[in-house]
């Protein structure tokens, strides 16, 4: 029996090329998750800005028929629930965990009111880069077909990485999130720096959102996320606050989201069902065995509810 | 001299300000939070050209305009407050736990799942009813106490962890439903087995509300008296408010917290038994209607307060049961009932900060 004709190849072939398609929106979130935890704040509501996001995206790509203004427009989307997670949170005495659950409910009510005449007609999608021809095998050319939002989510990651590293602002707010008091003293408005970078998280994770409609599964409807934008919050936990390690983590989820589609493919569709639990099992896994790590507290942001 | 007061104290009595207790606080302020969230989301509704005036209107129709429609009101109510408490429960212990919807949908499934095999072999209706809801309040405690577990061992984050039990709770429900426990006789829609008329729940004499809601208010009266009245409950609050005082004292405040993690899944398996055994009479994909979602919010709106819970339960109740009119007569997506859902909540949170800021609530003397 050849190589490529082997079950175990299909399943491989399948879950790279899953892994990447589904890697790309928690890449997205997490590290827009990251800068906003950054900052000493956590946004449960990013779930609402994915869906958001990704009917905004769809929308505009069908009335302009350019889905990059698409992508742009869902980021936006981003920015305004990011804004009012921001600015709400900065009152006294809100809790930033309610907000997110609060916001979660109403970037999704928004998305499925404004998005229920776009479930039927079809919108020009994003392109991909076909970067498999080199290797003349139909499955793996089919794998290694990539959005260039891919690309772009890990250069954000690696931007990311070195804004915190080197940057004046990246130090303003690594101390915004690990001590207020401290990043008061520097002069530095606290509440802006955790708006700004609030917003900014929420542009990302529309941005994200945008891939979901616009490219994979390409297409907009309801059931569209299942809880993508929560598990990223999870996943940034998990990543110990490094966009470079979001990178990973990201693939890591991306792969466990590609088992049932790559089982699927081979024709095993018994428990199917639990292999498209599987993102979630690992999730609650990965809690359990790194939330009380020695490692996860030397590096988590000090000012994190979360944490506390 | 005698009977009439020093002139001093006359003095100070006149002008004493006018002072109104927190309760009433909380009502104004929440009050004021509904009024706002309407009002946001009014002007929402002109700004895509629909009459504000009309919605309310037929929220009111829909929801309480006649006894059909108030029935249909209190049925959607009985979950919800279950589902309200779920949440309201543990957050008084400091848990912002958001995994009703899953408990529900697990304690439904166990219900359903062990209908099957009594039913078939004939047993006593009272007797399986109860071993139903046995297995429903068991199966939900165990799912939400699992979280509650997660918390307190491993330090687990119990808003995350609870979400994703609730997409877990979900995929098991499916893989049952359309795997080993499905009948084959439901073509179109996997479900499990009907339990059969005959062991149905029925509804209220005189009303088609089930018994639900009877539960559900019975469920706020106890554990009102348990968090307000008993030392458990004290225990609970101290906890949630002070966990450091509170393990001074020699407080097993872990034990507290697996605990009311439990007795928040039990309470929304309880609202699954429900909708098994009085609403769909099997488990399947229907199960999943938001129900827990809806009910944190409704938690919210009581401020955890178990008896609160039980009208703001029958508001949104009104609003989930006007949905349909308002589809109809207006041609809004029921979505519309989403966004109304999530300006409510997001106005509802930003209200706390009112909290504590206006002199007229706080207790005379306290003249900060």
């Amino acid at each position: 029996m050849d190589l490529t004709d082997s079950a175990l190849f299909t399943v491989l072939v399948a879950m790279l090329g899953g892994a990447i398609r589904v890697s790309t929106p928690f890449l997205f979130v997490a590290v827009g998750e990251c800068l906003t935890e950054k900052s000493g704040r956590i946004n449960l509501g990013l779930e609402g800005n994915l869906v958001l996001g990704a009917m905004v995206a769809y929308a505009t790509s069908f009335h302009t028929g350019e889905p990059w203004l698409g992508v742009l427009a869902a980021g936006v989307s981003g920015i305004f629930l990011g804004l009012i997670h921001g600015t709400l949170c900065s009152l006294p005495r809100v809790n930033d965990i309610a907000v997110g659950i609060a916001m979660m409910a109403f970037g999704t009510g928004l998305a499925f009111y404004f998005g229920r005449p776009y479930i039927q007609p079809p919108a020009p999608l994003l392109p991909s880069i076909p970067l498999g021809n080199w290797t003349g095998i139909p499955s793996l050319q089919r794998a290694l077909e990539i959005n260039p939002l891919f690309f772009v989510g890990i250069a954000v990651a690696l931007l990311m990485s070195w804004f915190f590293r080197s940057t004046r602002w990246g130090l303003i707010v690594r101390t915004t999130g690990d001590s207020a008091p401290a990043a008061k003293a520097m002069g530095v408005n606290v509440d802006l720096v955790r708006i700004l970078a609030t917003a900014s998280g929420g542009f990302l994770a529309g941005v994200g959102g945008s891939f979901l409609s616009l490219y994979y599964p390409g297409s907009w409807n309801e059931g569209l996320s299942s809880g993508q934008g929560l598990m990223a919050v999870a996943l940034v936990i998990f990543a110990r606050w490094d966009p470079i390690r979001c990178i990973w983590a990201a693939f890591l989820f991306g792969a466990a989201g590609a088992i049932g589609p790559a089982f699927q493919a081979i024709g095993i569709t018994q428990g199917f069902y639990f292999f498209n639990a599987a993102p979630y099992i690992l999730t609650l896994f990965i809690l359990a065995s790194s939330a009380r790590s020695r490692s996860s507290a030397r590096e988590a942001p000090g000012e994190l509810s979360i944490v506390k | 001299m005698l009977g009439t007061a020093p002139p001093g104290v006359a003095m100070a009595k006149a002008k004493a300000p006018l002072r109104l207790g927190p309760a009433v606080e909380v009502v104004v302020i929440v009050t004021g939070a509904l009024l706002t969230a309407a009002a946001i989301f009014s002007l929402f509704l002109l700004a895509i050209g629909h009459s504000p005036v009309r919605f309310f209107e037929l929220v009111y129709i829909g929801g309480f305009g006649s006894s059909f429609s108030f029935q249909n009101t209190l049925r959607r109510a009985a979950p919800l407050i279950l589902t309200g408490l779920a949440f309201a429960i543990p957050a008084r212990i400091g848990l912002t736990m958001i995994g009703a919807e899953g408990a529900l949908v697990i304690g439904a499934l166990a219900a359903a799942a062990l209908a099957v095999p009594i039913v078939t072999q004939g047993w006593p209706v009272a007797l399986t009813l109860t071993a139903m809801a046995l297995a429903a309040v068991f199966a939900g405690g165990l799912w939400t106490g699992f979280a509650g577990w997660l918390r307190h061992s491993r330090g687990v984050n119990e808003t995350i962890s609870t979400l994703l039990l609730a997409y877990i709770a979900t995929a098991v429900l499916f893989f049952f439903v359309e795997g080993p426990l499905r009948d084959p006789g439901s073509a179109n829609r996997p479900s499990t087995m009907p339990i059969g008329r005959d062991y149905m729940i029925g509804t209220l004499p005189g009303t088609n509300v089930h018994w639900g809601l009877v539960a559900g208010i019975l469920c706020c009266i106890v554990l009102w008296l348990v968090m307000s009245r008993t030392t458990f409950g004290f225990a609970v609050r101290l906890s949630g408010g002070n966990p450091r005082a509170a393990l001074a004292q020699g407080l097993p405040v872990g034990k507290l917290v697996v605990l009311c993690a439990a007795i928040a899944g039990g309470l929304a398996g309880l609202a699954g038994f429900f909708e098994v055994a009085a609403v769909h009479g099997q488990a399947n994909a229907a199960l999943v209607a938001g129900y827990g979602f809806t009910g944190i919010l409704v938690a919210f709106l009581a401020r955890q307060n178990p008896l609160a819970i039980i009208p703001v339960a029958i508001l949104f109740g009104a609003l989930a049961a006007s949905g349909g009119l308002i589809q109809r007569r207006m041609g809004l997506p029921d979505a519309s009932v989403l966004v109304l859902q999530g300006t409510i909540f997001v106005t509802l949170l930003a209200a706390e900060t009112l909290y504590g800021r206006f002199k007229i609530f706080r207790p005379r003397g306290d003249e900060r």
